[in-house]
């Protein structure tokens, strides 16, 4: 075995188990979530997925980035081709290792892959220039200061450094290949890298090219390495979890609220009637993140932070505070700090269970300020494309600082004393019916 | 006006085909009532079997919940669907798309179940059946979704067929249907103040009403129009533009 398969092999290793811990880790922090049984209407979840996962269904709402990021995702997808093959090659020790295979589809799925690529570099391009010199609106909130832009920035390099890659080693193969050098099959035709690179290579040695080639190459996998480990950190796990998150997705109208079963109870008792809800626990709304269900956590990590739920906010738009990107953003940095609390806690007591207690929660990053900002009118429900649900943990962070601190505005007080008192909004000693004799 | 009231109805023996939800603001709030009086008339006009609730009618709940007041909301809740079962009532009809959603998505849960209409939806009915006659127009005129009907629930078309079944000359806003702009008073923002920043969002969406340069502007929704109205008075174009409710609006094109 070649010191090069050797060491491809444990580069992978150390790369897949890298991020397979880090996503292990996330998995177990979306399950601290309330649970919610989801296992019901396959048929319109999988419909869901498709419709919106796979086939961007909402994107296109707004058609200049659905356009560009389409491209950017056709290349991602049938990059995988590319990457098996990239794989299957660097454990084997072959070369193009489907090109005898598949012959004539080859040449076609390499070339397909090389358009998409170029259409991706053209829209990397431009969706830096959108972030970085035209300052769309949506990506200068105060909230994507510091790390959440470089973040963004830093995975459109990457984008540009993988497209670099894979014309590096289809430019040189195909010059290699021109050159009838032995060693590399004859796949037919690459027009794009022929038409960029292998041109600019023809006075290269064979020595050189081969070197080219396998530096593309290899720059291509370590910068996919490096991409999957960086992933978990990053706002672009939407890339997996676009997909089981449309999947889970609420199917209940958006004008319905969950139900307080422990609160139907007891409210059911006063009335003197049967409560329905035998065994239902406690519930005061949301504190922090384990008041949430597991559904609300995995849309927070499956956030890609583009903002498209604070553009249309109406409360945001006029200058307030209240941005709904920000509130799944600071659920998930909150659901990383009990992440790395529960680290903390294992190691100093393995067996133990644990309880977070570094008396915190979701209020110590989201301001009441920012939940009573909300007028609930569902557009940053309407907006996010892969079906993100900002709205619900604004009104369960309302119901727990109503229920438990008695808090909220002022302005409210005479409301509900009125709602209890004459069963109306309004505190008005006429009748309901007077308004008929006027 | 004749209005008649369910309980009465029973009384008598009699009952009704749909029961008129008339909510908080269609019993309470000055310029709601003109609306509710307008939706009455063309009840009347049209003879249909209807009825309210009178004073058996309380708030739905939708602002307590909205507030987080869940156990305020269910205690009207829970109080409203005895009412409404106990004279097994099977269809509403709402001037307040809150009260109609809130009816309509929230009750089944604790046991309410009834068949639903904003009464938008039932004037597009009676006007295509021909039992409500409507003249023809030629006035500018815009319209706002509420939230609540559009967004919310997906009516986008039906109070719009409302309007081109009077005028033409319908000017959508640059922000429409599911991308209309909030008037600012959902999620009981209605009863307490904007939290600090550069604008009210009534205003913000007044503007979006003055730029269509419609002089009539219609809405659905008894909160939209005290927003809209407070907004167009911020920008003193009370004088020019009126906030006009749909019923009104085929009140004063029969």
């Amino acid at each position: 075995m070649s010191l090069q398969i050797i060491f491809f092999i444990l580069l992978s290793f150390a790369a897949f188990s890298y991020a397979g811990r880090r996503f292990y880790k996330i998995y177990r922090l979306i399950l601290l979530g309330k649970e919610e049984d989801l296992s019901d209407h396959a048929g319109k979840r999988w419909a869901n997925m498709l419709r919106f996962a796979l086939a961007q269904g909402k994107m296109f709402v707004r058609p200049v980035a659905g356009f560009f990021h389409l491209f950017i995702y056709l290349a991602f997808l049938f990059t995988q081709i590319e990457l098996i093959e990239i794989i299957v090659d660097g454990i084997t020790g072959s070369h193009r290792s489907f090109a005898p295979i598949l012959g004539g589809l080859y040449t076609f799925l390499i070339n397909f892959i090389e358009f998409l690529s170029c259409f991706a570099f053209f829209a990397t391009v431009v969706f830096l220039f959108r972030r970085n010199i035209v300052k769309v609106l949506r990506f200068q909130k105060p909230e994507l200061s510091g790390w959440p832009s470089l973040d963004a920035n830093l995975i459109l390099l990457g984008e540009i450094l993988l497209i670099t890659g894979i014309f590096l080693m289809n430019g040189a193969d195909q010059a290699l290949q021109m050159a009838n050098h032995p060693s590399y099959h004859h796949t037919g035709s690459f027009y794009l890298s022929r038409f960029f690179v292998s041109g600019s290579f023809s006075s290269f040695s064979a020595d050189w090219l081969m070197i080219i080639e396998r530096m593309g190459w290899w720059l291509h996998y370590m910068v996919i390495l490096g991409f999957i480990c960086y992933l978990s950190y990053s706002k672009h796990l939407h890339i997996f979890l676009a997909f089981p998150n449309s999947y889970f997705s609420s199917l209940e109208p958006r004008g319905k609220l969950t139900n307080m079963a422990a609160i139907e109870n007891e409210v059911r008792s006063m009335l003197g009637q049967e409560a329905r809800h035998s065994g239902a626990k406690e519930d005061f709304g949301v504190k922090d993140i384990f008041d949430l269900s597991w559904r609300n956590l995995l849309q927070a990590y499956s956030c890609t932070e583009c903002g498209r739920c604070t553009d249309v906010c109406p409360a945001n738009q006029t200058g307030k505070k209240l941005s709904p990107r920000k509130i799944m953003m600071d659920i998930r940095d909150r659901m990383e700090e009990v992440g790395q609390n529960i680290n903390e806690f294992q190691e100093r007591n393995a067996q133990a269970v644990f309880e977070s207690k570094d008396n915190k929660s979701l209020f110590d990053y989201i301001s009441k300020e920012e939940i009573y900002a909300c007028t609930s009118c569902n557009a940053c429900v309407e907006a996010c494309p892969i079906l993100i649900n900002p709205l619900e943990p604004i009104l369960q962070m309302r119901r727990y600082d109503i229920l438990v601190n008695s808090g909220g505005p002022s302005e409210w007080l005479p409301m509900f004393n009125s709602l209890e008192n004459n069963q109306a909004v309004w505190s008005i000693s006429e009748e309901r019916t007077a308004w008929i004799q006027s | 006006m004749q209005i008649p009231i369910l309980s009465e109805l029973v009384a008598q023996g009699k009952t009704a085909d749909i029961l008129f939800w008339v909510g908080c603001s269609g019993n309470f709030d000055a310029r709601a009532q003109k609306v509710t009086r307008a939706f009455c008339e063309i009840l009347n006009q049209c003879k249909i079997s209807y009825a309210i609730l009178g004073n058996e009618e309380k708030c739905t709940g939708d602002p307590a919940r909205r507030a987080g007041n869940e156990f305020l909301f269910q205690m009207l809740a829970l109080q409203n669907i005895e009412t409404l079962n106990q004279y097994q009532v099977k269809k509403i009809v709402c001037t307040c798309p809150h009260c109609f959603n809130t009816l309509k998505n929230e009750y089944p849960d604790f046991g309410g179940h009834y068949e639903l209409i904003h009464y938008s939806e039932f004037l597009n009915h009676l006007i295509k059946e021909g039992k409500l006659k409507v003249s023809k127009s030629s006035e500018k005129v815009s319209y706002h979704d509420s939230c609540y009907l559009g967004r919310v629930n997906q009516v986008y078309e039906a109070p719009r067929e409302v309007i081109q079944s009077i005028t033409n000359e319908l000017v959508e806003m640059k922000r429409s249907k599911s991308n209309g702009l909030c008037c600012g008073a959902g999620g009981a923002q209605m009863f307490k103040e904007d939290e600090p920043g550069d604008k009210r969002i009534n205003v913000e969406r007044a503007e979006d009403a003055l730029s269509t340069g419609a002089r009539t502007v219609l809405a659905n929704c008894p909160f939209c129009i005290t927003m809209l109205q407070d907004g167009i008075k911020a920008k003193d174009k009370q004088d020019e533009v009126m906030i006009l409710d749909l019923a009104e609006f085929i009140l004063q094109n029969q």
